[in-house]
């Protein structure tokens, strides 16, 4: 027998192409007669429109056109909305207000746009931006999360009564019940503030409408291009099928792509289908920063009840959630963060009151972590505080509460960011919190370097928290598997791809199944053309949802091959294996048929077929779990605090990951590493600041500080291996895990480095200005 | 405004006659005028890295240089390296050590490694991550990146 390819350190095959350059980014699509497009954004966070002249703007030679709303008519909407607010929730409150292609009446935030030029060159486009004369009223912006609720606040939208955008209650157990019998309850405020996803490359869209085929073709820097296209037609009338939407290769996501639809993606299928010619918009790097959506903004009031021993009985928070100037994403990334307050602990008691709230911001939708970073924060926050308070050592109280592996499934009893029950499905959290203490030797830090490090002077400080990352939501994906005459094999799915290794780990499983080098295996992904149902790419689902669609109709390809096989070869399907791209007689090697030829067999040109027969060796089929698998972990890190400069250096980092079947490790070692990262970079570099105007006041790479290689630490990464029950290949999602628990982890270690200080950390991110400002506003000294 | 110049560059060997404005930038001389889609632009202010490219052997952000500039001069992109069939090391190396995901920051990362491996054919890890703390990357957290260096550099010594 071949040897298996699911979980092999197998390279990419899409590397060959993606090394040398020929890739294709939607920003290397040329089309002849293509026209380019540029915004006017405003520039301010809050202010009413008073008007708008393009007249000189459009003499403009080489410009085309320019649009305002007005001269879109009808054809002027607020976008529906992306994620529809929970059904299942008693007395919930979802106020709806989605943005708008350009704006007509008033400015929400800065960056929004407010006509568009199309001309033959980006820089007559850029140039024709300049010419258009707008008079805008500024207001009051609504920027502090919490200022924004006081009664009096300006409105970001008028037609409310508050700038409450939701309100939600999540309940399980009786917290109140529980807290009369604790010994200790923790309370703290705690703040995380906003990031950017960053992703190199900056969104992008061609957008082409073929008057003669009536085909409207839109290239498209999406994670989500199916539903794209669905949404697409929908808006301007056409069939699905007159649609293609292709996402190529997409310069990574992190979450911000699955946003939809973007004013821009709508504006230039607009002006596409007026003007019947190709059109080109590539956002820039300031642009990215205002109009490319963000997260984590969170005030959250918390408490934790627990016993003298360290039990928790129950975790409380009531928190403010920053959607920014509109909520097309619903209430998904403040559902994750409920989902992820109670952290990996056993949790009797929980009790939640959201409110959401509208700002002149940018809008808010999932980054790479979706809000469970936040919830990691306030449960790893409130157990560190109360181990402190309690004198019990910080591994310790977490083992006591740990979801013990025989626990599962494990119900919380609310509802997750599906609305589906949140269940924990398998684990063995404790393996993993044990290992990573192992592994980062917590016993001998604490006991010998720590102390002798100490003595040397040296600020050295240790780090260790677990953490749950939901993954792998439906509602569902589907791919279709074609053995092709010359034996290789096509796979088409509609999730995109932006980096994750798709076309390898997916080629694994199908290579598993049919016995062929994964190397044989054809990927599309990300093409309407290709294959038209599904969601997209986001929520750590690649590797469950899509993976085990692509396993299912690999499985059904396999049934037909061995049904015909068995017919030809005269031998029961039993007797038969599939390897080195063959089907043969398992003790008779040299019976064999090639899938190649297997596979025009199951096409004939001409002769009489039974009936109910399908041609061909294919078949389409979908997978859709009933709810998410859970994946857990622990991170670990030693770090080192320069005490002039609060320039930090970290010794160590380690990861301990289990999301169950690993497809290739090679791959998910680059997604932790990567997500690490982004957390790190969440923790202590990057922070979009935001002035009382609403003006951010960092948007530049040159400001806002992404950590290069001198920042990031080698990381460590060590798995455990739960499979999942929830589906056949036992998987579960990592694209996130590296992100969850960093600001948790660097808290902790801050504290601990800063130990003589007397330091508690309640915000993310830090930075070593930060850090100087905390130890001096508390004026202590060691 | 809108004034050409008569421009002579030769990228990746190729000697291109162009006519272009002055304030057309190198990287979108490269990208769109030439067709040389290899070479990406992720900020264009000069801070990403991914825009590098080889201008007279050096290392230069092609988004900060008009391509009035490269007159007379010598260019080489990532399209000068290997082809998917005939990778150069330094691509066989990142194939490897799963230097890349998303790739879109790979071709300014190979452009700024090509200079700096010949100059320093045996690098630490720490002059690696020196080398390579101008270009980007939000994809791997750079310690794939760091060990297909260190790959390159054995292959290439080899």
């Amino acid at each position: 027998m071949t040897q298996k390819h699911v979980g092999r350190r197998m390279t990419r095959t899409e590397d060959p192409r993606l090394l040398t350059g020929q890739a294709l980014f939607v920003d290397d699509v040329q089309m002849p007669g293509m026209l380019h497009a540029a915004f006017l954004r405003s520039d301010y966070a809050h202010a009413r429109l008073v008007s708008i002249d393009v007249s000189a703007a459009r003499e403009r030679p080489g410009v085309v056109a320019v649009f305002t709303a007005e001269d879109m008519g009808d054809d002027w909407k607020h976008g529906p909305p992306l994620v529809s607010p929970p059904p299942t929730v008693e007395d919930i409150v979802f106020h709806s207000r989605t943005h708008v292609p350009l704006v007509k009446d008033k400015v929400r935030h800065a960056g929004e746009p407010l006509a568009i030029v199309i001309a033959e060159s980006r820089y007559i486009a850029e140039d024709a931006v300049e010419d258009i004369w707008v008079e805008l009223e500024p207001l009051e912006a609504v920027v502090d999360l919490e200022k924004a609720l006081d009664p009096g606040a300006p409105l970001v939208h008028d037609d409310l009564e508050s700038n409450l955008a939701a309100h939600l209650v999540q309940e399980k157990g009786d917290y109140e019940a529980a807290k009369a019998q604790a010994d200790l309850v923790v309370k703290r405020r705690i703040y995380i503030d906003r990031g950017a996803a960053g992703a190199m490359e900056n969104r992008g869209i061609v957008a082409h409408w073929d008057v003669r085929a009536q085909q409207l073709t839109l290239w498209d820097t999406t994670q989500a291009p199916i539903p794209i296209r669905n949404g697409l037609a929908a808006m301007f009338g056409l069939s699905s099928h007159q649609v293609r939407v292709i996402a190529p290769f997409v310069g990574g996501g992190f979450g911000p792509k699955i946003m939809m639809y973007y004013p821009e993606e709508v504006l230039l299928t607009w002006a596409t289908l007026k003007m019947g010619r190709p059109i080109k918009w590539i956002e820039d790097r300031r642009e990215n920063f205002f109009a490319t959506t963000q997260e984590r903004t969170q005030v959250h009031y918390g408490e934790m009840a627990l016993t003298k021993e360290g039990r928790i009985l129950g975790v409380r928070h009531d928190f403010l959630h920053d959607t920014g100037a509109y909520d097309p994403y619903g209430l998904t990334v403040p559902l994750n963060t409920q989902s992820h307050a109670m952290g990996a602990y056993d949790v009797p008691n929980y009790s939640s009151e959201l409110k959401v709230v509208f700002t002149n911001k940018t809008i808010v939708t999932p980054v790479r972590g979706a809000g469970r970073p936040q919830g990691i924060f306030l449960a790893e926050r409130l157990l560190d505080i109360a181990a402190r308070e309690l004198g019990i050592d910080r591994l310790e109280i977490r083992k006591k509460n740990l979801i013990p592996p025989d626990a599962f499934p494990y119900e919380h009893k609310i509802i997750d960011q599906a609305f589906a029950p949140l269940v924990f499905d398998s684990g063995n959290y404790l393996a993993t919190l044990e290992r990573a203490a192992a592994a980062i030797g917590y016993e001998k830090f604490i006991a010998e370097e720590q102390p002798r490090l100490r003595a040397e002077g040296k600020h050295v400080g240790l780090g260790i928290v677990s953490f749950v990352e939901t993954t792998g939501v439906g509602p569902y994906e589907g791919a279709r598997v074609t053995v092709e005459t010359d034996g290789r094999v096509s796979v088409a799915t509609g999730v995109g791809t932006q980096g994750q290794g798709h076309f390898t780990s997916f080629a694994q499983i199908v290579a598993d199944q049919l016995g062929i080098s994964p190397r044989d295996v054809r990927m599309v992904t990300g093409d309407t053309a290709e294959f038209h149902w599904g969601t997209g790419t986001f929520a750590s689902r690649g590797s469950v949802v899509a993976a085990n669609a692509i396993n299912a109709a690999a499985l059904s390809v396999r049934n037909k091959v061995l049904k015909l096989a068995s017919k030809i070869l005269e031998t029961p399907e039993e007797e038969l294996e599939l390897a080195d791209g063959q089907v043969r007689v398992a003790d008779l090697p040299h019976r064999a048929i090639e899938l190649g030829e297997l596979a025009a067999m199951a096409n004939p040109l001409r002769g009489a077929v039974e009936p109910g027969t399908e041609p061909g060796l294919e078949s389409t089929d979908y997978f859709g779990p009933k709810y998410g698998a859970t994946a857990n972990g622990a991170h670990a890190m030693i770090l080192e605090v320069d005490p002039e400069t609060m320039m930090i250096e970290i010794k160590r980092y380690v990861t301990v990951e289990d999301c169950g079947t690993v497809l290739n490790p090679l791959i998910l070692e680059g997604q932790i590493h990567g997500g690490v990262a982004l957390g790190i970079a969440n923790s202590y570099y990057e922070q979009l600041v935001f002035d009382e105007n609403g003006q951010l006041l960092n948007a530049s790479l040159a400001d806002y500080l992404i950590p290069s290689a001198t920042e990031i630490p080698p990381i460590e990464v060590l798995h455990e291996e739960t499979r999942s029950p929830l589906n056949p290949l036992g998987s579960k999602g990592a694209g996130e895990a590296g992100t969850i628990p960093v600001p948790s982890l660097f808290a902790q270690a801050l504290e601990d480095a800063l130990q003589d200080y007397g330091l508690e950390i309640l915000e993310m991110p830090m930075s070593p200005n930060r850090l100087f400002e905390l130890l001096h506003e508390e004026s202590k000294t060691p | 405004m809108n004034i050409e110049y008569p421009i002579s560059v030769t990228v990746n060997g190729t000697r291109y006659d162009r006519d272009v404005e002055p304030r057309l930038l190198l990287s979108d001389f490269l990208r769109h005028d030439l067709g040389l889609t290899g070479t990406h632009v992720g900020c264009e202010h000069g801070v990403c890295g991914a825009c590098t490219v080889l201008f007279n052997g050096q290392p230069v952000r092609s988004c900060l240089m008009f391509a009035v500039q490269a007159d007379g001069q010598e260019v080489t992109t990532v399209e000068a390296l290997g082809t998917p069939d005939d990778l150069h090391p330094i691509q066989e190396a990142f194939l490897e050590a799963h230097g890349a995901q998303c790739g879109y920051c790979t071709p300014g990362f190979f452009m700024t490694l090509v200079p700096f491996l010949e100059e320093n054919p045996d690098p630490t890890e720490e002059e690696i991550r020196e080398a390579i703390a101008g270009n980007l990357c939000r994809c791997t957290g750079y310690q794939h990146i760091v060990d297909a260096v260190k790959l390159a550099a054995a292959k290439l010594g080899s």
